[in-house]
């Protein structure tokens, strides 16, 4: 199974000197890139309708999709939300697209790689930390040690092995995903090539959708931990 | 603020030595045979396992979505959204104990 996957970024001549994972996640930020800057100048032109327009154009699509996101976020994070929508936007947008793109043929999905997904799931780690401390101050650190200060030797280890694992499990849920729906596709491509893989490429699709939501329901949840305030 | 910061540059810094001892690790790759059999006999049988308690979990939350659903078919799109999010929970389990079977399986 070892032979040399063909992407499309071996094409460009600019980008088949780096990894595939690099190469791809450049491909497909350019793609999301693209899209913003239409819908954003799209949405920009008619502020004045209140009714939009019937046809699937680049603004209704872009609106769509900014309003399935802020509806998210909103919900999960309460009155707070729109802080942290540019955050969730971007990932969630990120690796969906990403994701997606494993379904193409031609196209190796960066998340297929763990250094993709560690990138954003330590972001997101890294973040909560910086959320906490600029909301608590060095209070925040108070969390670590439990309800009664006696007790922090037994909780300080604790706390700490549980805050490690979170950007660990963000990463590999997103990482073994992906890439096991990648090689599951292609082991039956191998043995059955005429309809079965339709019905694994659905799946991959599925997958993809339901990754990036926990992914980024999972964020929104450590981020409203990190900043929520104990009530006695 | 400053606290913080250096916290976070140690734990950075344990991180990169430990990643140090995790590369001299990858020398062996002349393996005997029986250690190619154990290797091959632990992959399948770690990722068996795994899809085993996942498909029983997973049974255990979809049975209760449905009987939820089945009591009060209006809340049916309220239940559906939790339930997604509670079998790729469980699923996430089963990815990681396919990672290390990927991880062994590399290995051969």
């Amino acid at each position: 199974m070892e032979h040399e996957e063909f992407s499309w970024a071996q094409l460009i001549p600019g980008l088949s000197h780096l990894p595939s994972h690099v190469s791809n996640a450049i491909i497909i930020s350019i793609i999301i890139l693209v899209i913003v800057i239409v819908g954003y100048r799209r949405i920009r032109k008619t502020q004045d309708d209140m009714v939009p327009e019937a046809k699937l154009t680049a603004k209704t699509f872009v609106e769509v999709v900014v309003e399935i996101l802020s509806g998210l976020v909103e919900n999960t994070m309460g009155a707070r939300g729109p802080e942290f929508m540019l955050i969730i936007g971007t990932l969630a947008l990120f690796i969906l697209f990403n994701n997606l793109s494993g379904v193409v043929p031609g196209f190796v999905p960066a998340t297929n790689n763990v250094n993709t997904t560690f990138a954003c799931s330590l972001t997101v780690f890294v973040l909560t930390h910086i959320y906490g401390v600029r909301e608590h101050g060095i209070k925040y650190l108070k969390q670590f040690v439990g309800p009664f200060w006696w007790l922090a030797i037994l909780f300080v280890p604790i706390e700490l092995i549980g805050h490690l694992a979170r950007p660990l499990s963000l990463g590999l849920r997103l990482f073994g995903n992906i890439t096991g729906d990648h090689l599951v596709t292609g082991i039956f491509f191998m043995l059955v090539p005429f309809l079965v893989p339709l019905v694994v490429m659905f799946l991959g699709l599925f997958v993809a959708f339901v990754q990036t939501f926990v992914f980024i329901l999972l964020s929104m949840a450590y981020f409203s931990g990190a900043i929520a305030y104990e009530e006695h | 603020m400053k606290k913080l910061f250096s916290i976070l540059m140690l734990l950075g810094v344990f991180t990169v030595l430990f990643c140090g001892v995790a590369m001299a690790a990858e020398e062996a790759k002349g393996l005997d045979s029986q250690v190619k059999a154990m290797i091959a006999l632990a992959s399948g049988i770690g990722i068996g396992i795994a899809a085993f308690g996942g498909a029983l979990g997973q049974g255990k939350a979809v049975a209760s979505a449905l009987e939820g659903i089945g009591r009060n078919p209006g809340a049916s799109g309220k239940i559906l959204t939790p339930m997604i999010i509670g079998l790729a929970m469980i699923e996430s389990l089963v990815i990681y104990s396919l990672v290390v079977s990927l991880m062994l399986f590399l290995k051969l």
